[in-house]
């Protein structure tokens, strides 16, 4: 059995949002993160799919004290980092590290491909001689595919793919035990997709890291992780292993979610019964009463209106928040 | 069958301060009535500036030479008032940003009926009716109500579907969608990959495609274009190419995505190295940096469409730009896209 890294629990995150006039001052909490709780072992990835804004950018930055958690638990290590000062928070953050979507935007225009890597070094170890960081550096630029003699090119000197691996090697530099990826491959070409992906699982067959992986992209999802959870709206609709994530969903949104990927396969593509979602996605300002997911649920029934649906146990170590659960009725891929 | 478009030797070149970018290198090909093509690559491939060019919309800086004609019509070089009469009423076009297709200050009601009084001379009171057929036809719910909106009090999805109404107002007879789907959330795009298969067989235009994701093709077109540098690097029917990629690209496109309907793999085909710089193409195949299987004459001597299996014919049916006379079995096993280089025999001498 592995150790345990990370423990969450009922995390939440709410923005206030100013909703009355200037002088009223009046303000609506946007519930982006809404009670979350899982747990991520050593050298585990755990998947976190789910539609723009269901907060899993937030849930990232909160488990990385990025942002202050308005409610809840994050233990990292065995040690609790809601709720303690700054400088622990500090320290621990070496061994927690997060990679951005966009990989451009993510890098100091004006600053080296060495000195963005080796930033973290010049924090965390300030005595460090200037070469024996260069050393670090180009080692590692080495490690994830990028030419150790470019390290004093710019990044808008970099593809998108290259600036993407100097985000990772970024990230690697200290040798953390987590890293975040959020939306790591989103905004990457197909073809260089599967160079980042297939970077990112070497890198934690080597160094044994733990993955937090972001991403709406399910078949991606389905390729990197061990377990994956569903967020809908700020709340965990379904959390299981991968395979019975994909192949014995039991929430209807991961069932729909599933079916609305489109496979790369003509014949199957074109006579696929799709499950197709009603409506779009509500406002997290406004979520609807009960289970969020009902006013798109094909299976909504009154209770779904009245009652939140509490997330449960239904199989060994597959846990789910819905009343009228169960497998699909349809094929869905 | 009769072309509705017919594109010759098409390219596209812009000029900036540190020199020419070839984005569309000499491409040819026709869409026919009914046909759904879908143009495949990857950003900077050239799809989009292709169909910009087309449709007269490149960037000042932007040029296009060769030829393109709608029913025989020459539409490059066509003055703005000429093709302004075409575009809109019998080529529509969708974009990627359907708040780039959408006047921000005008109510949906007032675009929609603007396009028909405009190009069809229709009164106010029938132009609204015919709106509102077609907020019906693309599923927008409460129809009427939203004739009164402005785009920005629409979500995402709902303004797409309002874009695919405008373009279908006038029954186009050719329909460009470049990235129809791409900024939408996933159970969104199903919803807009379902209209849109409906649509194929209500409306009676032929419709351009022009995406970055197989899945979106491979359910919806009939033929595809893959593009890469600038240029086609193979065509085909979507059998041909899903079942049957001939070019090592295409090959390792389809073979680098994970997919729900396979055994989940160890490691993911990566395609190695570097889309090209356009501003500095090779001389000769453009894939010749990434591509595990070149040889000297990949190097020397540009590969142009030929027919598979048949190095004579030339763009007909199943069509690649490559050397390589075969690529076996890139499907059953791809994981690795095997080829057959030593089979290259000198087949144009
Ligand atoms: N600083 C903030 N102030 C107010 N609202 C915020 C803030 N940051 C995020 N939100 C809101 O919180 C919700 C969750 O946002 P988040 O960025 O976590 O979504 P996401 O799941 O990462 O979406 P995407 O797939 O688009 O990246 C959204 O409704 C968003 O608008
Ligand atoms: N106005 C412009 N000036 C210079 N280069 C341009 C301009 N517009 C597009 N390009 C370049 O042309 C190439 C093809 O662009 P495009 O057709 O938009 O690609 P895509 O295949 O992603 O749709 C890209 O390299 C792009 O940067
Ligand atoms: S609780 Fe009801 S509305 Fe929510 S997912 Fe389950 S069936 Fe659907
Ligand atoms: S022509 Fe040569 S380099 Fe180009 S795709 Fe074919 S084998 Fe590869
Ligand atoms: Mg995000
Ligand atoms: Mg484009």
């Amino acid at each position: 059995m592995s150790k345990e890294l990370l423990r969450v629990e009922g995390l939440k995150v709410h923005f206030p949002i100013r909703t009355g006039g200037i002088l009223i001052g009046q303000y609506t909490p946007l519930k982006a993160v809404d009670g979350v709780s899982f747990t991520l072992n050593e050298g585990e990835t755990l998947g976190i799919v789910g539609e723009s804004g269901c907060g899993k950018s937030t849930l990232g930055r909160a488990v990385l004290q990025l942002i202050k958690p308005t409610d809840g638990q994050v233990v990292f290590m065995g040690s609790e980092l809601t709720g303690v000062g700054a400088e622990v928070i500090r320290q621990k953050r070496a061994d927690m590290q997060i990679v951005f979507q966009d990989p451009l935007a993510s890098l100091n225009p004006r600053m080296t491909v060495g000195d963005i890597i080796g930033e973290p070094l010049t924090v965390f170890f300030p005595k460090m001689k200037a070469e024996e960081r260069k050393e670090k550096v180009r080692a590692l630029m080495a490690k994830v595919g990028l030419l150790p003699q470019m390290i004093n090119r710019y990044p808008h000197e970099f593809s998108g793919g290259q600036c993407q691996r100097i985000g990772i090697a970024r990230a690697m530099i200290l040798n953390p035990k987590l890293v975040i990826c959020d939306e790591p491959v989103s905004a990457l070409d197909v073809s260089i997709q599967a160079q980042i992906v297939n970077l990112l699982m070497d890198l934690q067959q080597e160094f044994g890291l733990s993955l937090m992986f972001i991403s709406h992209d399910l078949s991606v999802v389905r390729h990197v992780s061990h377990r994956v959870m569903v967020l809908y709206l700020g709340k965990v609709m379904e959390i299981a292993t991968r395979d019975a994530i994909y192949a014995a969903p039991l929430h209807p949104y991961t069932q729909a979610l599933i079916s609305a990927v489109p496979v790369p396969d003509p014949d199957i593509e074109k006579n696929k019964q799709r499950i197709v979602l009603g409506g779009d996605l509500p406002s997290p300002m406004n979520p609807p009463s009960g289970c969020v997911f009902r006013t798109r649920c094909p299976r909504a029934t009154d209770i779904c209106a009245q009652e939140v649906p509490v997330l449960e146990e239904k199989a060994p170590g597959h846990r789910v928040a819905c009343h009228h659960w169960g497998l699909p009725e349809q094929k869905l891929v | 069958m009769t072309a509705v478009l017919e594109v010759r030797d098409l390219k596209v070149r812009f000029a900036t301060p540190d020199g020419e970018v070839s984005a569309v290198n000499g491409v040819s090909f026709d869409v026919n009535e009914g046909e759904c093509v879908g143009i495949v690559g990857e950003s900077g491939s050239g799809k989009s500036q292709l169909f910009m060019s087309v449709m007269g919309l490149l960037a000042k800086n932007g040029r296009t030479l060769g030829s393109a004609k709608y029913r025989g019509t020459e539409l490059v070089g066509m003055p703005v008032k000429a093709l302004n009469k075409i575009r809109g009423d019998k080529i529509a076009m969708i974009f990627q940003d359907s708040m780039t297709g959408l006047t921000p200050h005008l109510r949906i009601g007032k675009q929609m009926t603007e396009v028909l009084v405009q190009h069809k001379g229709m009164s106010e009171a029938d132009a609204r009716k015919r709106a509102l057929e077609m907020l019906n036809l693309v599923r927008i719910p409460e129809a009427g109500r939203r004739l009164a909106q402005y785009p920005h009090e629409l979500s995402g999805g709902m303004r797409q579907r309002i874009m695919i109404a405008m373009a279908l107002l006038c029954e186009p007879e050719l329909l460009i969608a470049d990235e129809p789907t791409t900024a939408l959330d996933v159970t969104v795009q199903a919803q807009i990959l379902d209209l849109m298969a409906d649509l194929k067989t209500v409306t009676k235009a032929a419709i351009v495609l022009i995406t970055h994701d197989l899945g979106t093709v491979a359910g919806l077109c009939d033929k595809v274009q893959v593009m890469y540098g600038g240029r086609f690097m193979e065509t085909g029917t979507v059998q041909e190419i899903f079942y049957k990629p001939a070019h090592p690209y295409t090959a390792g496109l389809l073979a680098s995505m994970p997919r729900l309907t396979e055994e989940r793999q160890e490691k993911l085909y990566a395609i190695p190295g570097q889309p090209p710089n356009l501003q500095r193409l090779p001389k000769a195949c453009p894939f010749q940096e990434r591509c595990t299987y070149v040889h000297d004459r990949c190097i020397d001597e540009l590969p142009v469409l030929r027919q598979v299996g048949d190095a004579n014919a030339t763009l007909t049916g199943h069509t690649k730009a490559c050397h390589l006379v075969s690529l076996q079995n890139p499907v059953s096993a791809p994981h690795a896209p095997s080829i057959n280089v030593a089979a290259d025999e000198a087949r144009s001498a």
